[in-house]
C-alpha cells in the first residue's frame, strides 16, 4: 500500500494528518500494521492527557508482538477512536482511514518525512 | 549465515508470505490474517510448510535398541507403522528435544527433531549408536514436509489418494501414493486437529502443495504460516522446545513425567539420563518444584514469554513459558511454571505486563479440546 502523500510519517512507523483548526489526526502506517500482524488490542492515551513528540502514549498488541506507539506531536488529547478501541483489526485493514488512532491539538512536532522519505525510509 | 530455503520457497514467495528465520530456515511467518488462518485450521483445513523439521533414520537390526537407549521411551515396543511422541534426555536428565519417532520398518525408525535442536539430535544418536548394530542418518536434505490440519484434512487426502485413511489412526503412518507421489503419510500434527503430515521428496513438494491447494479449495483449506501453528499448539496446550521445555528441565517438571518408560526391559532397563529421571520422578511425587499451568486473562493485554506471575502480594510465583491472544477463545492466553503452592485451577494470580499487574486465572490444559 502507498503512503498518502497528505500525510506526514515518524520513524517509528507513526503518521500525522494536516491541522484541522489546530487538531490533527495521528495512525500507524500501512507498513508497521503489516509488520506487527493481527493487531488485537490497542492501548491509546486518555482525552484531556498530554502526549509528548517522540515519546511513547499508548502500546499495540499483535498475535505475535506488542510494540510501543510513540506521538509524533506534542499536544492536548482531543478525541481518541472508539471504534480501533472496540475493533482493534480496523488499524490493519483501514491503516490510514478509519483505523485512526487519536487526535492531538498540536503544539509542536519533532522532524517528520514527507510520503516519499518515510517511503525511502522503510526501503519500499 | 544465509538462510536455509525449503523445497517451496519460490511458490511462498508467490503466495506473498510474510517471511521469518525459524532456527536458521527462512520459513513463512504468515501468509494473510494469521488469524484468519488459525480459525480455518479449527474450522475447515490449513495447508503447512514444515519441511525445516529435523529428519533422522535410525535403522540396523538394533535399531530398537539403540532408541530405548538413547531416548526416554520404549521405542522398540511400537509397532510397525506406529509413531510415537517421546524425548531425548542428557545423562543429567534434562531434556535435549522432543521428537516424534515413526516405525517405518521392523528395522527402521523414522526420528523428527525439532528444526532447532536437529543437529543436536543427530550427534548425541551418533555418540549413543557406540556399539550397537545399528545405523544413523541425516535425513534433513531427504524429505520436505507438508501438513494438511483441520476437520476437512480427511476429505481432502481422500481426493488425492486411494490409501486407507480411515484405518490410518492417530499417531500411524502408512506409505502413500497422493497426487501420483510417493510419500509417507502420517497420521500426527500439532494443531490439536485431525490432519496429516506427509514426508516426500523435496523435488515432489511443489508438485503435492499444489495438488492440496486444489483439492481443499471447496473445502475452504488455506496456507497457513509458523505464526497460527505457535497460536495452535498454545491452543492446544503443547509444548514447544525452547519455551516449556529446555536442557534445564526434565520430563517431570514438564508434566510429561509420563514419556519416560522406566519398564522398558531392553539394554537391561538401563538408558540415558536414567538414575537422574528416577529422582525427578520422586521429586515430582513428593515435593513438586514449579508446575506447568495454563493462564487464561479476563482483560486485553496479553501475557508472553518471560513475563512473571505474581501473587496478590506481587511476589513473584512464577514465569510464562509462551504466550498469545487466543483466536478460538477470544481472550488472552498463557503457558506458565508456577510454584506448586498456586498451581491448583481456579486459581487467582496475576502476571506482571510491563509493570501492571493483570489478573489471570489458573487453569488446567488444554486450553482447547477438538469434539471428537
Amino acid at each position: 500500500m502507498s503512503n498518502p502523500t497528505h500525510l506526514q510519517y515518524t520513524k517509528e512507523h507513526e503518521w500525522l494528518a494536516a491541522a484541522v483548526d489546530g487538531v490533527s489526526t495521528v495512525g500507524i502506517t500501512a507498513h508497521a500494521a503489516d509488520a506487527l500482524g493481527d493487531i488485537v488490542y490497542v492501548q491509546l492515551p486518555a482525552v484531556g492527557d498530554t502526549v509528548t513528540a517522540g515519546e511513547t502514549c499508548g502500546e499495540l498488541e499483535s498475535t505475535k508482538s506488542v510494540s510501543d506507539l510513540y506521538s509524533p506531536a506534542t499536544g492536548e488529547v482531543t478525541e481518541v477512536n472508539q471504534a480501533v478501541i472496540d475493533e482493534p483489526a480496523l488499524v490493519n485493514s483501514e491503516p490510514f482511514e478509519g483505523g485512526w488512532l487519536f487526535k492531538v491539538r498540536v503544539e509542536a512536532t519533532d522532524e517528520l518525512l514527507d510520503a516519499d522519505g518515510y517511503t525511502a525510509f522503510t526501503g519500499a | 549465515m544465509s538462510l536455509r530455503l525449503t523445497a517451496l520457497d519460490a511458490l511462498h514467495r508467490s503466495l506473498g508470505a510474510t517471511m521469518t528465520d525459524f532456527a536458521g530456515w527462512d520459513m513463512p511467518l504468515r501468509y494473510g490474517s494469521e488469524r484468519e488462518e488459525h480459525l480455518a485450521v479449527r474450522t475447515r483445513a490449513g495447508l503447512f510448510d514444515l519441511s525445516h523439521m529435523g529428519e533422522i533414520t535410525v535403522s540396523g537390526p538394533q535399531a530398537g535398541e539403540l532408541l530405548d537407549h538413547a531416548l526416554v521411551g520404549f521405542i522398540s515396543a511400537l509397532g510397525v507403522l506406529r509413531a510415537r511422541y517421546t524425548m531425548i534426555c542428557r545423562e543429567d536428565g534434562g531434556i535435549l528435544d522432543d521428537l516424534i519417532v515413526y516405525r517405518t520398518a521392523e528395522d527402521e525408525y523414522l526420528v523428527v527433531a525439532n528444526a532447532s535442536n536437529a543437529q543436536v539430535v543427530l550427534d548425541a544418536l551418533t555418540e549413543r549408536a557406540a556399539g550397537f548394530d545399528a545405523t544413523v542418518r541425516d535425513d534433513r536434505d531427504a524429505y520436505a514436509l507438508l501438513a494438511v490440519q483441520g476437520p476437512e484434512a480427511n476429505g481432502i487426502l481422500a481426493k488425492l489418494t486411494d490409501a486407507d485413511l480411515p484405518g490410518l489412526k492417530y499417531y500411524a503412518l502408512l506409505p502413500a501414493t497422493v497426487a501420483g507421489r510417493e510419500v509417507w503419510l502420517a497420521r500426527t500434527g500439532y494443531t490439536g486437529e485431525d490432519g496429516f503430515e506427509v514426508f516426500c521428496a523435496p523435488a515432489d513438494a511443489e508438485h503435492l502443495w499444489t495438488a492440496l491447494t486444489e483439492a481443499g479449495t471447496a473445502e475452504g483449506l488455506v496456507p497457513c504460516g509458523l505464526s497460527c501453528r505457535d497460536t495452535l499448539r498454545l491452543e492446544a496446550g503443547m509444548p514447544l522446545y525452547g519455551h516449556e521445555l529446555s536442557t534445564e528441565l526434565t520430563p517431570f517438571d514438564a508434566g510429561l513425567g509420563r514419556v519416560v518408560r522406566f519398564d522398558k526391559t531392553t539394554n537391561g532397563g538401563e538408558f540415558v539420563g536414567r538414575k537422574a529421571l528416577e529422582e525427578a520422578a520422586a521429586q515430582a511425587e513428593s515435593n513438586p518444584p514449579r508446575k506447568l499451568v495454563g493462564l487464561v486473562s479476563e482483560g486485553k493485554r496479553v501475557p508472553r514469554a518471560e513475563y512473571a506471575v505474581v501473587d496478590a502480594e506481587g511476589t513473584v510465583i512464577g514465569r510464562i513459558t509462551s504466550g498469545a491472544p487466543s483466536p478460538t477463545l477470544g481472550k488472552p492466553i498463557a503457558i506458565a511454571y508456577v510454584d506448586a503452592a498456586h498451581a491448583e485451577p481456579g486459581t487467582a494470580v496475576a502476571v506482571d505486563v510491563r509493570g501492571r499487574a493483570e489478573p489471570v486465572e489458573v487453569v488446567a490444559l488444554p486450553f482447547y479440546k477438538r469434539a471428537r
